[in-house]
């Protein structure tokens, strides 16, 4: 699956590390989600949507 | 949410991770000194006293299971990512163990091992491969 959370966070001047920190995740995991390497829980997947105040579908999308 | 209450939030996380870490390390520690005493007390300590290894064993079981349940409670602290590299790794340790416990046991009794297998070889085996897919995890999701 792929996402534009590199973008989003790129434009709010965030950090990988700012990011994780909001979404109490591992700086880690923030980076395998960009690379695509590793597709977030639902759960996850709302907060990040809820953080950046966009549906799920304008943030993460198929192949 | 302010950012300072996140950066709070997010360090009560981490401080309670290192905690759970923490907790697994002394209660493996514990089992491990359990496991000697019940191993070797018998014959050096105590002299084959039934009651002491009772207690012994007890205290095996009581530290076995105290270790189990800090293993799970590390477990449920880590975020995704890091749940999703603990279960790959300890998957791959199960079914490593599980091939060569049963393939070493055949071998065995087919007569082309001369010595008699041990329990302890599979678990040197097991451990060495969940620490393989530990590392495995972590490089792939670098």
């Amino acid at each position: 699956m792929n996402n534009r959370l590199k973008v989003l966070r790129a434009e709010r001047d965030m950090t990988q590390a700012d990011l994780a920190m909001a979404l109490q995740v591992s700086r880690q995991t923030i980076n395998a989600i960009e690379k695509g390497k590793f597709d977030p829980s639902l759960p996850l997947a709302f907060k990040i949507a809820r953080l950046f105040e966009l549906a799920i579908e304008e943030i993460f999308f198929e192949n | 949410m302010v950012k300072q209450d996140i950066q709070n939030q997010h360090q009560h996380w981490q401080s309670q991770q290192k905690q759970k870490v923490k907790t697994l390390a002394v209660y493996t520690a514990l089992w491990l000194v359990a496991t000697a005493l019940l191993a070797f007390g018998p014959k050096y300590l105590w002299d084959f006293n039934a009651l002491f290894s009772i207690i012994a064993a007890i205290v095996y079981c009581v530290t076995g299971t105290a270790m189990i349940l800090a293993n799970r409670a590390h477990l449920r602290s880590l975020d995704e990512l890091q749940q999703k590299i603990q279960s790959e790794a300890m998957a791959l340790s199960l079914g490593v163990g599980l091939v060569f416990a049963c393939g070493y046991e055949i071998l065995h009794a087919v007569r082309l091992l001369n010595f008699e297998p041990a329990i302890a070889h599979v678990v040197v085996v097991m451990c060495v491969t969940y620490l393989i897919g530990v590392v495995k995890g972590e490089v792939k999701y670098r």
